[in-house]
């Protein structure tokens, strides 16, 4: 059994790139019958108003509201994150989310490009060792909700990576950084779950 | 609209318009279209058929290239415009060479300038200096060597050049194909020979050596000029570039919601040749082309830029 990620458009190699150097099989899932292979999920960093459309045309989007719901662990950052969150502030008209993590998130909260930016992150759940974050048109978590727990906070104190169950994100991008301890988490997680097996 | 924080007050340990964050943005667009527009209407067009950035301009390059005349940096109004009707990244066109036209794209705090030989360059010497900047740029290259010298220069983004504004994707074939095969070449090289491949594509060796042993860029590579077509776009991406520029193809053509949408489709499943069949059906006129060999070569923009 392998490990997918959601390739229909984003960073999805970079992705693939670090789980295949923690040791995972991965498949690239751009329709229903990948995503039934797979025993969890990373929704990679792109545009949200994009995979949110090509989930929907191409009949992905509720078998991906089916998996987290039946307990697949799913990891997701930036545009992921913003597809697993519950409510989406400030998406294109009509835009929906998979949903499943009980947080708004507001898309692109820091503005244009020249407001994106790098900094070191507390994340006491992954250890002492600070985690470099690279924040990209960057969404943050604005409300979190009884079922779902804040992992790291910026220095404004606005929230930017959560977990909830199987299901985690962050508003930045690990995956571009060479920081591995999310997607270990991520593993941990897949492997506790046994997910298709 | 967003509700925006000053940088500052986010962390004062902030890093702001690096490297890393620069290329970061070109890296999420990958797998995407990026649609060329000229009003707040066709960037609404184009965000809802699935664009993952829009390019705004005052006209597009076939329109350019019939019109003539010295072509410019859009009307602020035009861009603030566009940037006000949609959410997705805006990315907007300096003239080679004009950095103080890319001092203000960074002052309307657009998402990515494109250096681009669509305009009249201002400055047939020297390119801008990229690492002025916070706002990252993409810049057009014909080959590997011109790709590595605007990397030097500081550009974030590479698109390989086509022959914008025809509708006729052979030029846009022949320069991804040249970078790809050229990138392969040099992984094929010892590191003896290396130095002179630094040498014969004008650009330091730390880079060339790089290249040699990654076997791609270090930036994201798009490609650009003449695409017109769902099929086009897919031969883009077969050939191995990371995501499509399409100008004049869409909104010169008889039904650009349509196309736009068959050609974000086209380029996520650009390795199904039934969803790339299904999505060519009832799509109406394409542009009407003009072959680049027609073009006299003053004309060719590709030409531009060195």
């Amino acid at each position: 059994m392998s490990v997918g990620v959601l390739a229909l458009q984003g960073d999805f190699r970079e992705h693939a790139d670090v789980l295949r150097s923690l040791g995972s099989e991965v498949t690239l899932v751009r329709r229903p019958e990948e995503l039934a292979s797979v025993t969890g999920l990373v929704i990679p960093g792109g545009e949200s108003s994009v995979m949110d459309k090509l989930t929907r045309m191409f009949g992905l989007a509720d078998p991906l509201r089916a998996a987290v719901q039946g307990g697949m662990p799913v990891y997701g950052t930036c545009a992921g994150l913003i597809m697993l969150a519950d409510n989406v502030l400030d998406g294109i008209s009509g835009q929906q989310s998979i949903g499943g993590l009980d947080i708004s998130v507001r898309r692109n909260a820091f503005g244009s490009q020249t407001a994106s930016f790098e900094t070191d992150l507390d994340v006491p759940a992954l250890g002492e060792t600070p985690v470099h974050a690279v924040f990209i048109r960057a969404p943050v978590v604005e409300t979190i909700g009884s079922r779902a727990t804040a992992l790291a906070t910026i220095a404004d104190g606005r929230c930017v990576a959560v977990e909830q169950g199987n299901l985690l994100g962050t508003s930045f991008h690990p995956e571009i950084t060479g920081e591995y301890r999310f997607h270990e988490y991520f593993l941990q997680k897949v492997q506790t779950a046994g997910f298709g097996a | 609209m967003t509700d925006t924080t000053s940088p500052e007050q986010v962390d004062s340990a902030a890093q702001f318009g690096s490297s890393r964050v620069k290329r970061g943005l070109a890296e999420m667009l990958k797998g995407g279209v990026i649609m060329d527009v000229v009003n707040a209407e066709q960037a609404r067009i184009a965000e809802d058929a699935g664009a993952v950035a829009v390019m705004a301009l005052e006209r597009v390059p076939a329109d350019i290239r019939s019109q003539g005349g010295v072509a410019r940096m859009s009307d602020p109004d035009l861009i603030d415009s566009i940037r006000a009707e949609v959410s997705i990244p805006v990315m907007a066109k300096a003239r080679i060479g004009h950095f103080v036209e890319a001092q203000v794209l960074q002052a309307l705090e657009v998402d990515y300038i494109d250096e681009s030989e669509v305009l009249s360059p201002a400055d047939y010497v020297n390119h801008i200096d990229k690492w002025n900047f916070t706002i990252p740029f993409v810049c057009g290259a014909t080959n590997l060597g011109e790709a590595l010298r605007r990397i030097t220069e500081g550009a974030a983004m590479i698109r390989s050049k086509g022959e914008a504004g025809t509708g006729d994707v052979s030029e846009a074939t022949k320069h991804i194909r040249t970078i790809k095969g050229e990138i392969a070449r040099l992984s094929s090289l010892t590191k003896d020979e290396l130095y002179v491949a630094a040498k014969d594509l004008q650009a330091p060796y730390e880079l060339v050596a790089e290249i040699a042993a990654t076997g791609k860029l270090p930036v994201v590579l798009f490609t650009a000029g003449g695409v017109a077509t769902p099929a086009d776009a897919a031969m883009m991406m077969q050939l191995g570039a990371d995501g499509v520029f399409v100008g004049s193809g869409i909104f010169k053509s008889g039904n650009p919601q349509e196309r736009a949408n068959a050609i974000v489709k086209a380029v996520a499943f650009y390795d199904d040749a039934k969803i790339i069949a299904d999505v060519s059906r009832g799509l109406g006129e394409a542009m009407v082309g003009i072959n680049v060999s027609d073009l006299a070569a003053p004309h060719r923009l590709s030409e531009r830029g060195w």
